[in-house]
């Protein structure tokens, strides 16, 4: 399942791509790809543990930068 | 400006004062103050950063460069370091706004309301709340909501948002019209055909948004390469610290130190990172203002590396649009009676080539001011269409016959070929034939100059597919400049015809460049999907077109080709200049300060000072 979501306060080029990284990582994911300068997040992962990885890719951008988040 | 760039900027000002003041009177606690005030919140940052184990942290290695110089006694060069920092933290943050709120403005294009009718009265709704078949209306100044048909009123539209076109379109009861534009002169009152989600405006907006995220091949090699630039240059940065001292002596400590935090303040790749995503986001957005919606930042790329474009025939390098050129009636048969015969025949039939006839005869009436404005059908009678050979019917009281040669060789009269090509309407009755009328598709006005644009921006092939038959293809390939022709085609060989001229059978050239195909999109699919880039053309209305290209082009105006070549090169080079650039300056910087002949200034314009320059190249890309 492929889904987009608007990010909030993505403001550094090497934190979305770090998060890009990282999120891809994730069990389930497929791919994953962060646009900085959109602000948007296209998230292509497993339908039945889609709920989950969003609350790990939400833990891993919080990682990377604690004051920028995915919009649910 | 925001809050916070209002603050940053004031923690610069405040803290480059205390610099200069603290150069001018030589007194350490102005540099401290200095660093403090530029520096607080980047510590802090740091701080928090290792507490999450973010250790490669711009704010942490920034922080590290800054203290090891402290250390070193180098008091001035520790504040240069924070200072301008900042100062290019807060540059890059202002551009990459600047470049969002630009584009956004370009996609300005939603309505904020619209004016629905319900029983006379009018109410106040959102855009998304149209249903098809609702009547909205729609005042001069205010922005078409949702795409539609209009019931009444004429009035002129401003298309610029969509299409880039400064011309006005003119519009009248029964014309469609597509949301996003603006309306100028007059009322409008319209039907609605498409509710909000499925109308061009969201469309369109979804499109531009989502460009971002398909990345260009530069884009996913910045991504990874930062990946790695980051732990090298920190891990050379730590055996530089460490590893002479160890073989030189502990007395060169604080000389290796100061090189190892010139590798440090170097390590980040922000100019990179920040200024290639920038210049293709800009360069859509370009686009964009052009009426050329590009669906990814790949496809900018691969459209500046194309040396074969293919094009289908009818509709992209033609109008699509029948015309009649020649009336050639036999001996004893005039012209205009020939052509009314026709005319009135043919109105009965939905077949495009008679529209052009019945256009033809109705133009000529309106010039000669002839009484009947145009073909009365009352005489004709018993109408019958044959399928693929053409139409029969009684004209005033006579049988007649207009067709293609194959119904005149059915009704055994002996027609004529003419030398004009085209496709053509023969005409015959009882006694035998009467004449023929050429009918043809008219090449684009701007279509040779074009392909001969195109030419001079490095493509090198330029193919036209089609099913029309040789003779007609060729007329307009040789018209329009196209170097290779592909004709009669039935709609499954195009791909496979198409493979043949690409791939010579004695093994030839490998290939280099990308192949665009350019169509209208409807039954073009296997093409569009064997292309490297689909350009679609003319948008208004197709929406297997929108949805199987890679590119829609808004209009039906053939040299946009040309404006999104141009921006696709100008757009990469903008880039190779950024990574070339970049990368340059901080090889040069690592090496020359690994071997002791850059200072802390030279490290810091390799971060800030091209980080700088290399956004203000992206930014050219918005004004392609």
């Amino acid at each position: 399942m492929k889904k987009t979501y608007k990010m909030e306060n993505l403001d550094c080029a090497n934190c979305a791509a770090k998060m890009e990284n990282a999120i891809g990582k994730i069990d389930g994911v497929n791919e994953c790809s962060i646009s900085f300068m959109a602000q948007k997040m296209t998230l292509d992962a497993d339908e039945t543990k889609f709920d989950d990885i969003l609350d790990s890719a939400q833990k891993a951008v919080k990682k990377v930068d604690r004051g920028c988040k995915i919009i649910r | 400006m925001t809050k916070s760039q209002k603050i940053d900027i004031g923690k610069i000002c405040i803290s480059a004062v205390l610099y200069i003041i603290g150069f001018i009177t030589g007194n350490l606690w102005f540099f401290i103050a200095a660093y403090a005030v530029a520096g607080y919140e980047t510590i802090f940052e740091s701080v928090m950063g290792v507490v999450h184990l973010q250790l490669l942290d711009e704010n942490f290695l920034m922080t590290i460069a800054s203290i090891g110089a402290i250390y070193c006694g180098e008091y001035p060069e520790a504040v240069a370091v924070m200072l301008f920092y900042q100062v290019g933290e807060f540059f890059e943050n202002y551009a990459v706004n600047n470049s969002r709120k630009s584009i956004a403005d370009l996609m300005n294009i939603k309505a904020d309301f619209a004016n629905k009718l319900i029983g006379g009265e009018e109410v106040r709704v959102e855009p998304e709340e149209l249903v098809t078949g609702d009547i909205i209306l729609i005042r001069p100044g205010e922005r078409i909501p949702v795409d539609g048909i209009v019931t009444e009123g004429s009035s002129s539209l401003d298309t610029a948002a969509l299409t880039g076109e400064s011309v006005p379109r003119d519009v009248e009861a029964g014309n469609e019209i597509i949301s996003g534009t603006i309306n100028l002169t007059g009322v409008l009152k319209v039907r609605v055909t498409k509710p909000y989600e499925d109308s061009t405006v969201a469309k369109v907006l979804d499109l531009v948004e989502n460009a971002g995220s398909r990345k260009a091949h530069v884009e996913k090699f910045i991504t990874k390469f930062a990946h790695y630039y980051t732990p090298i240059v920190v891990g050379a940065a730590v055996i530089l610290a460490i590893v002479p001292p160890i073989i030189l002596g502990w007395s060169q400590f604080n000389d290796w130190l100061y090189r190892a935090m010139i590798f440090l303040v170097i390590s980040c790749p922000c100019a990179l990172v920040i200024s290639v995503p920038l210049s293709l986001f800009a360069g859509v957005g370009s686009a964009s203002r052009q009426g050329i919606l590009v669906k990814g930042s790949n496809y900018l790329e691969a459209l500046a590396k194309v040396d074969t474009f293919a094009f289908d025939k009818t509709g992209t390098l033609t109008t699509g649009r029948f015309a009649v050129t020649s009336i050639l009636p036999e001996a004893g048969l005039s012209e205009e009676d020939f052509l009314r015969m026709a005319a009135s025949c043919e109105s009965l039939s939905n077949h495009p080539i008679a529209a052009s006839i019945a256009a033809c005869f109705a133009a000529r009436s309106k010039e000669s001011a002839a009484d009947s404005a145009c073909a009365p059908s009352d005489e004709v009678t018993d109408y019958e269409e044959i399928s693929g050979k053409g139409i029969k019917c009684i004209y005033n009281g006579k049988q007649v016959y207009f067709g293609n040669a194959r119904l005149m060789s059915d009704v055994g009269a002996s027609y004529k070929e003419p030398s004009a090509t085209g496709s053509v309407v023969y005409g015959a009755d009882d006694s035998g034939y009467l004449g023929c009328i050429v009918v043809a598709d008219q090449i684009r006005e701007n279509c040779a100059k074009t392909l001969a644009e195109l030419k001079t921006l490095g493509v090198k092939r330029e193919i036209m597919l089609t099913g029309d038959r040789k003779e007609i293809a060729a007329s307009i390939a040789s018209e329009a400049g196209v170097t290779d022709v592909l004709a009669e085609l039935l709609p499954e060989q195009k791909v496979e015809a198409l493979e043949n001229v690409l791939a010579p059978s004695d093994g030839g050239q490998e290939k280099t460049g990308h192949l665009v195909f350019v169509g209208d999109g409807i039954n073009d699919a296997p093409v569009l999907a064997r292309a490297d880039v689909g350009i679609a053309m003319g948008a208004f209305g197709s929406d297997a077109a929108v949805e199987a290209a890679d590119v829609v082009i808004m209009t039906d105006d053939i040299s946009r080709l040309t404006a999104v070549m141009k921006i696709a090169k100008k757009t990469m080079r903008i880039c190779k200049q950024n990574v070339v650039f970049a990368l340059g300056v901080k090889f040069a910087v690592l090496i020359l300060g690994a071997i002791g002949l850059a200072t802390m200034w030279e490290a810091v314009f390799a971060d800030v000072g091209v980080a700088m320059i290399a956004i203000l190249n992206s930014m050219r890309a918005l004004k392609l």
